[in-house]
C-alpha cells in the first residue's frame, strides 16, 4: 500500500506584519487585517508540509493531503501546499470554524482525518503563528488515538511501518520511534520549506480541493462547543521609558551602560 | 464549577528530566491564587524514588499539601507515562485548577490531559489571576507573536489548566516551620501506555556554554552584526564574559551569522532572562515575541527609531562596532574575568 500523509495548515494574519501595522478591535475581539498584508499559511505548517515532501520524495507513490480549516480564503492554504507538491486538498469551510478553540479546531479535523480514511502519518506545525498555543496537535492525536510525536525538526520512515522522529529540545535532540498511524508536529529547525516552482503552481491549479461543510463531517454539536472563551484581546503596552546613555563617544557610551548595569545588580 | 476544589502544581524534578526551578515559580504564582480563593495548594511530583523530603522542601515554599508518586515508569521522562500518571491523580483529586510550566514536559503533558479530561488549557501564560466576581481562573498569555495580550477563562465544570512561561514568575521563597502534609500516591501504568520510544538524547554542542533557555543574561545579534566573525568575536564573546547564553534574531540566523538554535523569536526560543542585550537589532515583531518578557532590555543600535528601544530600559544610540569593545572591556573588569 502506497503511503498516506495527511498535512494540517492554518491561515493566519502574516507575523511578519510590522507591529506599527498591527491593530485590534478591542470589541469584536479580532485582529483587524493590515491593509495590503495578504494571510498567510502559519510558517510552522509550511515545514510540516516540508517534511512530508521529503518523504515522498524518497517513496514517489506516496499520498500527501493538505487540510485547512476556516473560511473561504484558507483555499489558498491549500493551494499553496498543493503548489509545494501535495496531491490533494481538503478546505473544511464555514464561517463557524473561523473562531475556535484548539478543542474544536482539533475536534473538527478529527472528523476530517476519519472521513479521508486510512492515513500513516499526520504532520502539523508545532503551533499556529496567530494564538501560539501549541495544543491542536497533540489534541488532534488525542481524539484520534495515535501516539504524537512533537517539536520536531525531522521525521523518516524506518522498517516500512515505523517513523524515526528528531525532537527539538533547548539543549539537544530527542530521537524517537513510533509505530504508524502516528501524529507529528515541526518547528523551524526543519529548514526552508520548498518554494512552489511554476510547474508545480500551474500542476496545483489543476488539482481538485474538495470542500466539506459541518454537515460532511457529521459535526456534532455537543461535541464542537468551546473549552476556553477569549475575554479580552488587546495591545500590551510598553512603559517605553527607555533611557539612552550618551557619552563623548560611543565608546564612553558603553562603559557607562557596563557601570549603569552594575549598579542595577543586573551584572 | 462542579465541585473540583483546590489547586494543584504539576511539579517538575530535574532528576526526571524536569526543568530547574519551574516547581518554585509555580508556587509563587500558585500561593498568590490560592489565598485570594482561600483554596489548598497542593504540588504532585512524579518520578521514580522521590523521597518525602522533597515534598517537605516544597511545603516550606508555600505548599499546604505534596502528592508524591513514585512508579519504575517514571523513572525518566516520557510523555506518555507522565501524561497517564498525571490523569489519573487529576480524574482522583479533581483541583479546580491545575498548573505546568511551559517547559518541555508542560508542552505535552498539559494538552494531553486537557484533551483526555475535555477541558480547557492555555498555555504559556505570562500571568494567572482570579476574576473577582465569578472567581475563575483568567489566563494571560501573548498571542500574534507578543503583538497582543489575550486573556482567557475556561468553560464551565472541569479543571481549568494553564501552563506558565519559565521565567515570568518570582519563585517562592523557603519559610521554615510552615506545616503541611506528604501523601504517596500510586498510579496504574501498564506497558500500553507507552506508545513510542525514546532512544537517545544528543546534547548540543555548548562548548561548555549556558543553555539558552535557562540562561539569565542573554546577548543577542541582528542582521547589522554583518559577519559570522563578528557575531563570535562580540556576542558570543559578550556573553561568555557575562557568564550568559549568545542569542540571535531571526535576520542574523538567516544570514548565516548566528546557529539556528541560537534564534529568540516567534519561530525560535522564548527567553525571559534578568538581562537581555540586543545589539544591532531592530525589533521586529518576531523577535520582541521571544524575549519580550525579559526583565532588563538593553538596546544598542544605529537608527534611534528601532522599534527595541521601545522595550528597552537602556539604550545606546551608535554603530556597535564603536560601542561594544568599550563595554567588553569595561564588563570584564567589573566582573573579574
Amino acid at each position: 500500500m502506497p503511503l498516506h500523509l495527511i498535512c494540517c495548515a492554518k491561515q493566519v494574519p502574516d507575523p511578519e506584519t510590522p507591529s506599527a501595522s498591527f491593530r485590534i478591535d478591542p470589541t469584536a475581539k479580532k485582529v483587524i487585517p493590515a491593509p495590503g498584508i495578504a494571510p498567510v499559511i502559519s510558517p510552522f505548517d509550511e515545514q510540516a508540509i516540508e517534511v512530508a515532501l521529503r518523504i515522498k520524495d524518497k517513496q514517489p507513490d506516496t499520498k500527501v493531503t493538505v487540510i485547512s480549516m476556516g473560511g473561504a480564503s484558507a483555499r489558498d492554504v491549500v493551494k499553496h501546499g498543493l503548489a509545494m507538491g501535495a496531491d490533494e486538498g481538503v478546505l473544511l469551510e464555514d464561517p463557524s470554524f473561523e473562531s475556535v478553540d484548539a478543542y474544536q479546531t482539533a475536534y473538527v479535523l478529527s472528523m476530517a482525518v476519519k472521513k479521508l480514511g486510512a492515513f500513516d502519518a499526520i504532520f502539523c506545525g508545532r503551533q499556529a503563528a496567530d494564538f501560539d498555543q501549541g495544543q491542536v496537535a497533540i489534541g488532534l492525536a488525542e481524539l484520534l488515538g495515535v501516539p504524537a510525536l512533537i517539536n520536531g525538526r525531522s521525521a523518516e520512515l524506518v522498517n516500512g511501518n515505523r517513523v524515526r522522529f528528531e525532537r527539538v529540545f533547548p539543549d539537544g535532540i530527542g530521537v524517537f520511534e513510533a509505530n504508524m498511524p502516528v501524529l507529528t508536529s515541526f518547528s523551524q529547525e526543519v529548514g526552508q520549506p520548498r518554494y512552489p516552482t511554476l510547474r508545480n503552481i500551474m500542476a496545483a491549479s489543476r488539482k481538485e480541493t474538495t470542500t466539506w461543510h459541518p454537515a460532511d463531517l457529521s459535526i456534532d454539536a455537543a461535541e464542537f462547543t468551546p473549552k476556553t472563551r477569549l475575554m479580552d484581546l488587546y495591545v500590551p503596552v510598553y512603559e517605553g521609558k527607555c533611557e539612552i546613555i550618551e557619552g563623548e563617544t560611543p565608546a564612553e557610551a558603553g562603559e557607562k551602560l557596563a557601570l549603569k548595569l552594575r549598579e542595577a545588580r543586573i551584572i | 464549577m462542579a465541585g473540583e476544589k483546590g489547586i494543584l502544581i504539576g511539579g517538575e524534578l530535574p532528576s526526571s528530566g524536569g526543568q530547574p526551578g519551574i516547581t518554585l515559580e509555580l508556587l509563587g504564582i500558585g500561593r498568590k491564587l490560592a489565598d485570594q480563593l482561600q483554596e489548598e495548594l497542593s504540588v504532585l511530583l512524579v518520578g521514580d524514588g522521590v523521597a518525602e523530603a522533597e515534598g517537605q522542601d516544597l511545603i516550606a515554599h508555600g505548599a499546604d499539601k505534596v502528592y508524591i508518586v513514585n512508579n519504575p515508569a517514571l523513572a525518566s521522562y516520557h510523555p506518555d507515562t507522565f501524561a497517564a500518571a498525571t490523569e489519573q491523580v487529576l480524574r482522583d483529586l479533581k483541583p479546580s485548577i491545575f498548573l505546568m510550566g511551559r517547559s518541555e514536559i508542560g508542552q505535552d503533558v498539559a494538552p494531553m490531559v486537557g484533551f483526555r479530561l475535555k477541558t480547557g488549557v492555555a498555555m504559556d501564560c505570562l500571568d494567572l489571576q482570579i476574576d473577582p466576581a465569578s472567581k475563575k481562573l483568567v489566563m494571560i498569555r501573548p498571542v500574534y507573536g507578543g503583538n497582543a495580550r489575550a486573556h482567557f477563562v475556561c468553560a464551565d465544570g472541569s479543571t481549568q489548566i494553564a501552563t506558565v512561561r519559565p521565567k515570568t514568575q518570582d519563585p517562592a521563597g523557603r519559610q521554615e516551620g510552615r506545616q503541611g502534609t506528604v501523601e504517596a500516591r500510586s498510579v496504574n501504568l501498564d506497558a500500553s501506555v507507552k506508545r513510542s520510544e525514546w532512544l537517545e538524547y544528543q546534547k548540543w554542542e555548548t562548548g561548555g556554554g549556558v543553555m539558552l533557555g535557562n540562561a539569565e543574561i542573554v546577548v543577542s545579534g541582528g542582521r547589522g552584526i554583518g559577519s559570522d566573525t563578528e557575531y563570535k568575536a562580540v556576542i558570543e564573546k559578550t556573553a561568555e564574559l557575562l557568564g550568559g547564553a549568545a542569542g540571535a534574531s531571526k535576520a542574523c540566523c538567516d544570514a548565516g551569522y548566528a546557529p539556528p538554535g541560537n534564534q529568540v523569536g516567534l519561530t525560535g526560543q522564548r527567553v525571559s532572562p534578568k538581562l537581555y542585550i540586543a545589539v544591532a537589532i531592530s525589533g521586529a515583531s518576531q523577535h520582541i515575541a521571544g524575549m519580550g518578557t525579559s526583565k532588563n532590555v538593553v538596546a544598542i543600535n544605529r537608527d534611534p527609531d528601532a522599534n527595541i528601544f521601545q522595550v528597552s530600559r537602556y539604550g545606546i544610540v551608535a554603530d556597535y562596532r564603536q560601542v561594544m569593545p568599550a563595554f567588553m572591556a569595561k564588563c570584564r573588569e567589573l566582573v573579574g574575568k
